[in-house]
């Protein structure tokens, strides 16, 4: 199985902005890997130089045992990227858009015909085939990328914040597809959407200001924050005294206890003697993401 | 899998994107790249009541070649930064020659409309020769040459699709509107004369126009001539391949 590890990887751009700043981690390349963080925490910066489109200021990459910097040429073959605000070109069909990047990655023109075709049949976008791109919805003309990309064959793809602007079902319905997508190639995705990288990544990693703060699954996220469980109450009431918990309550009126395991099902039973309506479950990777990229330093823990 | 890449492919995806598929879907775009040239060549004629017909259809020529160069420019940075589809030939097989070639050759595509009309004009009323026709798309093509490496440099350095349009433009107005390429430098007052020397296209149109008998030049300014604008073109090429970026630092 083969891996994508970064060591040490820096970039400082020309106005000493420090995008990233020694990033490091190692993950399979197979499924979904998840990349968050809010705006500008280096997200866009690490994918470019990942996609070989952009130089790092030092460290290094390699994908699958290929030097992302110096065997890039090569790399190329097996990669492939729908850039952050990429679109389709708006005087060109999805079919001449699909089709001229396959030519654009050198398949014989027969051969770029037949995967153009099999691509826009597998996304359903064979009624639009012969549609200016310009008078697609936003969500086609998204699908019509991904047909560029599914139709590539690359093993590796990553895609910058794919399904920022869409509107609910469409984002759901490119869900479909890039859950497929992740069974047979691996998917290196970048979003400021937590729930689209809970429901699709396998494994997550959080940027905040250039630094990769935690990368794994979400139960290894859970394990890097104090607390893994999250209770919800819909009424107010006086909480029962808690030494280890943090307790917010939202303009809306619902509170929310957060804390250890065994104090959260300490609360549960209490709650449930008293017949106050409540919710238990692990903490989410909202609440993961607001503990651990959000706050400030100095913040965690404190009740 | 491993797949057998072809170079061809990866032109012809330029030439399709750039030329062909936007001729095809939008076939407006196609009578405003005729009208540019003829319509000077038509007020040339007009004025000098037909007597520099020849020299006209040389300058429409010389216009046709260098804006498409030029316009390569403004494409380069509309696809990039608009469309992102620079990024996504960057991180793919395509090399920055192999676009860069489909692109320019693209370009040539996109006016070939005018260059039929203006090679039908220049066929009736230059009645070129065999080594006219040679001098003249030389020259042509070395101008071709030189739009095409200003074009590439600015579009790879380009983040603003308005600017890089309006770029285009002034660059076509300054070196084929505004020299004497539509008529022989020998029409240009003093001191005005010596700035039109300032563009490389001058010494284009002073070899066209000399070549079709419009002109008459000593020896030695040919040479210099010929030497200024192979040398510029030398010069912007070395300067464009050393400053372009195709993968960002």
């Amino acid at each position: 199985m083969g891996r994508l590890d970064c060591i040490t990887l820096t970039k400082v751009y020309d106005n000493r902005q420090v995008a990233l700043d020694k990033v490091s981690f190692s993950v399979e390349t197979k499924g979904i890997f998840g990349l968050i963080g809010r705006n500008g925490a280096g997200k866009t910066t690490l994918i470019r130089i990942l996609a070989t489109e952009l130089e790092p200021t030092s460290g290094s990459a390699f994908i699958d045992g290929l030097d992302v910097f110096n065997q890039a040429h090569k790399l190329r073959e097996r990669i492939t990227i729908i850039p952050q605000e990429a679109r389709a070109v708006r005087w060109m069909t999805p079919k001449q858009t699909v089709f001229s990047y396959l030519l654009w990655r050198g398949y014989p023109y027969k051969e770029a015909n037949r995967l153009a075709e099999e691509s826009l049949t597998k996304l359903g976008l064979t009624p639009f085939r012969d549609v200016l791109n310009s008078k697609l919805s936003g969500g086609t003309k998204r699908k019509v990328l991904i047909a560029t990309v599914i139709a590539s064959e690359a093993p590796i793809i990553f895609l910058d914040e794919p399904t920022v602007g869409l509107d609910p079902i469409s984002r759901r319905e490119l869900w479909d597809i890039l859950r497929e997508l992740g069974k047979s190639r691996f998917i290196f995705l970048t979003t400021h959407y937590l729930e689209e990288a809970e429901q699709l990544a396998n494994k997550l990693g959080i940027l905040k200001e250039g630094k990769l703060i935690s990368v794994g699954d979400l139960a290894e996220l859970r394990k890097n924050v104090r607390y893994q469980y999250s209770l919800k109450l819909s009424t107010k009431i006086a909480v029962p005294k808690t030494d280890d918990a943090e307790i917010t309550v939202s303009n809306n009126g619902y509170t929310q206890i957060m804390t250890n395991e065994e104090e959260a099902f300490r609360l549960a039973r209490l709650f449930s003697e008293q017949g106050v309506k409540f919710s238990i479950t692990p903490i989410t990777l909202d609440d993961i993401f607001f503990r651990l990229a959000c706050q400030r330093a100095g913040d965690e823990g404190e009740t | 899998m491993r797949v057998k890449r072809s170079r061809v492919s990866q032109i012809l995806a330029g030439i399709l994107v750039n030329a062909i598929y936007e001729m095809k879907n939008y076939p407006v775009v196609t009578i405003s790249t005729v009208i540019s040239p003829l319509s000077l060549l038509a007020v040339v004629a007009f004025v000098s009541n037909g007597d520099l017909l020849g020299t006209a259809v040389a300058g429409g020529l010389i216009m046709i070649f260098f804006s498409s160069g030029i316009a390569l420019q403004s494409d380069l940075a509309h696809l990039k930064n608009d469309y992102k589809l620079q990024d996504m030939i960057v991180s793919s097989p395509t090399s920055a020659k192999m676009y860069l070639t489909g692109m320019s050759l693209a370009e040539i595509i996109y006016t070939i409309p005018g260059i039929v009309i203006l090679v039908i004009l220049a066929s009736i009323y230059i009645h070129p020769d065999l080594f006219q026709m040679v001098i003249l798309a030389g020259v042509l093509f070395l101008l071709f040459a030189l739009s095409i490496a200003i074009g590439f440099m600015l579009a790879t350095l380009s983040i603003d699709v308005v600017q890089s349009y309006a770029f285009s433009r002034l660059l076509s107005l300054l070196f084929t509107t505004l020299p004497p390429v539509y008529y022989p430098i020998t029409l240009v007052p003093y001191p005005f004369n010596y700035l039109a020397y300032l563009s490389p296209t001058t010494y284009a149109a002073e070899i066209m126009h000399w070549t079709i008998g419009a002109l008459e030049l000593s020896r030695t300014h040919l040479f210099v001539d010929l030497t200024v604008l192979m040398g510029t073109s030398a010069i912007i090429m070395f300067v464009a391949v050393k400053k372009s970026r195709w993968r960002e630092v």
